[in-house]
């Protein structure tokens, strides 16, 4: 059974959100999404002053089989990208809800609708493990 | 309904992860794909290949018969045991399938061609085989594992009856002998050591059960992939296919054209060399982050285009390869579009692994 911690927030498409205290936001992806796709041996995060808009692919990770997009969870601007795991894409595997963050984004308005961990928690259970 | 090996309680019961693979229900992985991986390349690792198909093919005309349909030239089959790897090929020169041969008698082959090929490869050998008055018997009453790796062959060896085990040991590269109830053979798919053991159905279990208590890790398709393009083997249906010919897919060494032998085939691969090779499929080490995958653009500066046939992460080499193919005159560097960027490759000759160690400078 995968984690999903009570504090985040999450989106269909498997990326978690932590508000930070300064208003920032930090994005990532699951545990579901990272067992899902097995060991990551890529990851190219967003650079910082880039503007995404929610829903568009901003990075990518990709594991020994296939490339996936990580879509954009809000609009705004990117303060900063995980360059860490450029060298250490495993981290992903091993802590995806801390070391293992992917950018940080400062949000162009309000947050748009996000699934609460409860609610997280079913969508992954109807897909399946 | 996909079909199932005498191992998919196995898999299931292990907690693989399945995947269809040529219309069968495989194990893609158990766990991490890259822990498999280096199982195979430090130690061993264990393979449910009982999906392709075991093929026997007897009677008086079988050598003239595999004379006419193989590229390789069965000719060079004089001790029992032998194995040949090469293709059929159909009339234009395309690869119908690649395939190993053993030599077992004058009257008896033994053929192993690919899952997903099957019905067509049976329907192509049937209909050229009855002329020479063959029996073609598809060996479903056997399953396939392959256990590969620097400690493979002792842990096999230590199921078997000390003068089994001794016969076992003693096999040279590429040859393959009945021992017991087994039949043993020092081939297989990864580039390491190893061999791949065809056994009656109802002992397949107890096989794999033995080989895991014996410390030999179950590894899935998608090790056998990282392994095979490490060791720069081709694949079936990715690097070759019934429009490509061996010439312009790294296999011209497996086409034996310098006896004057009438093989099928024969006519179109000698017009292709007459007009000139158009291609060539190479190796590509890409020399920045990223990963090479199938079907991505390969462009050779004021040449023309290729395209990647394979491509993955190397665990090995912890950097992407691939195979592509590319126009005859390309140079050593290359670019490939990855994700929309153009990123520098290096060509280099297969394998880019072999026995757990780099070939690549």
């Amino acid at each position: 059974m995968s984690k999903v911690p009570s504090d985040l927030k999450y989106t269909r498409t498997h990326e978690w959100l932590r508000t930070l205290p300064d208003g920032t936001v930090e994005v990532g992806i699951t545990d579901h999404a990272q067992h899902s796709l097995g060991d990551l041996v890529f990851v190219e995060v967003p650079e910082a002053g880039r503007t995404v808009t929610a829903g568009e692919p901003f990075a990518v990770v990709e594991s020994v089989k296939a490339a996936s997009d990580v879509y954009a969870p809000l609009s705004g601007e990117v303060t900063e990208g995980n360059g860490a795991l450029a060298g250490a894409p495993e981290t992903l595997n091993t802590d995806p809800y801390g070391a293992g963050w992917l950018a940080r984004l400062r949000p162009a308005g309000a947050l748009p609708g996000l699934l609460s961990a409860a609610e997280y928690e079913k969508l992954t259970a109807e897909e399946g493990d | 309904m996909a079909r199932r090996t005498p191992l998919f309680a196995i898999h299931q019961s292990a907690g693989a992860r399945l995947v269809d693979f040529g219309g069968w229900d495989m194990p893609l992985q158990y766990g991490s794909l890259l822990a498999e991986h280096h199982a195979v390349r430090r130690a061993a690792g264990l393979f449910d290949v009982s999906h392709m198909c075991v093929v026997d093919l007897e009677g008086e005309g079988v050598r003239p018969f595999l004379l006419k349909v193989f590229a390789n030239d069965v000719g060079k089959l004089s001790v029992p045991g032998k194995a040949l790897y090469g293709c059929l090929l159909n009339e234009r020169g395309g690869v119908i399938d690649d395939l190993i041969v053993y030599y077992l008698g004058e009257q008896w082959f033994r053929v192993v061609v690919n899952a997903g090929t099957r019905d067509k490869d049976l329907a192509w050998i049937r209909r050229h085989a009855e002329p020479y008055g063959l029996t073609v018997r598809e060996r479903t009453d056997l399953a396939m594992l392959a256990v590969q790796g620097p400690e493979a062959r002792t842990r096999l060896a230590a199921l078997l009856p000390p003068p089994l085990a001794e016969r076992a040991l003693a096999l040279g590269a590429f040859f393959g002998a009945e021992l017991g109830r087994w039949f043993v053979s020092r081939t297989g798919y990864t580039g390491e050591d190893g061999f791949e053991v065809m056994v009656p159905v109802e002992e397949a279990e107890a096989l794999w059960r033995a080989l895991v208590a014996a410390g030999v890790l179950p590894c899935g398709l998608g090790a056998r992939d990282t392994l095979r393009l490490e060791a720069g083997m081709n694949l079936y249906g990715n690097d070759m296919d019934e429009t490509t010919n061996p010439l312009e897919s790294g296999l011209a060494w497996t086409v034996a054209m310098s006896a004057p032998r009438a093989f099928i085939g024969r006519e179109a691969l000698e017009a292709v060399r007459a007009r000139g090779l158009e291609h060539k499929l190479v190796g590509l080490v890409l020399e920045e982050r990223g990963v090479l995958r199938s079907h991505q653009r390969v462009l050779a500066a004021g040449i023309g285009e290729g395209q990647i046939t394979s491509g993955t992460f190397s665990p090995t080499l912890e950097r992407s390869i691939a195979l592509a193919r590319v126009p005859i005159a390309a140079p050593d560097q290359v670019q490939v579009e990855v994700r929309g960027k153009p990123l520098a490759a290096r060509v280099v000759k297969p394998p880019f692994v072999r026995h757990g160690k780099s070939l690549i400078g």
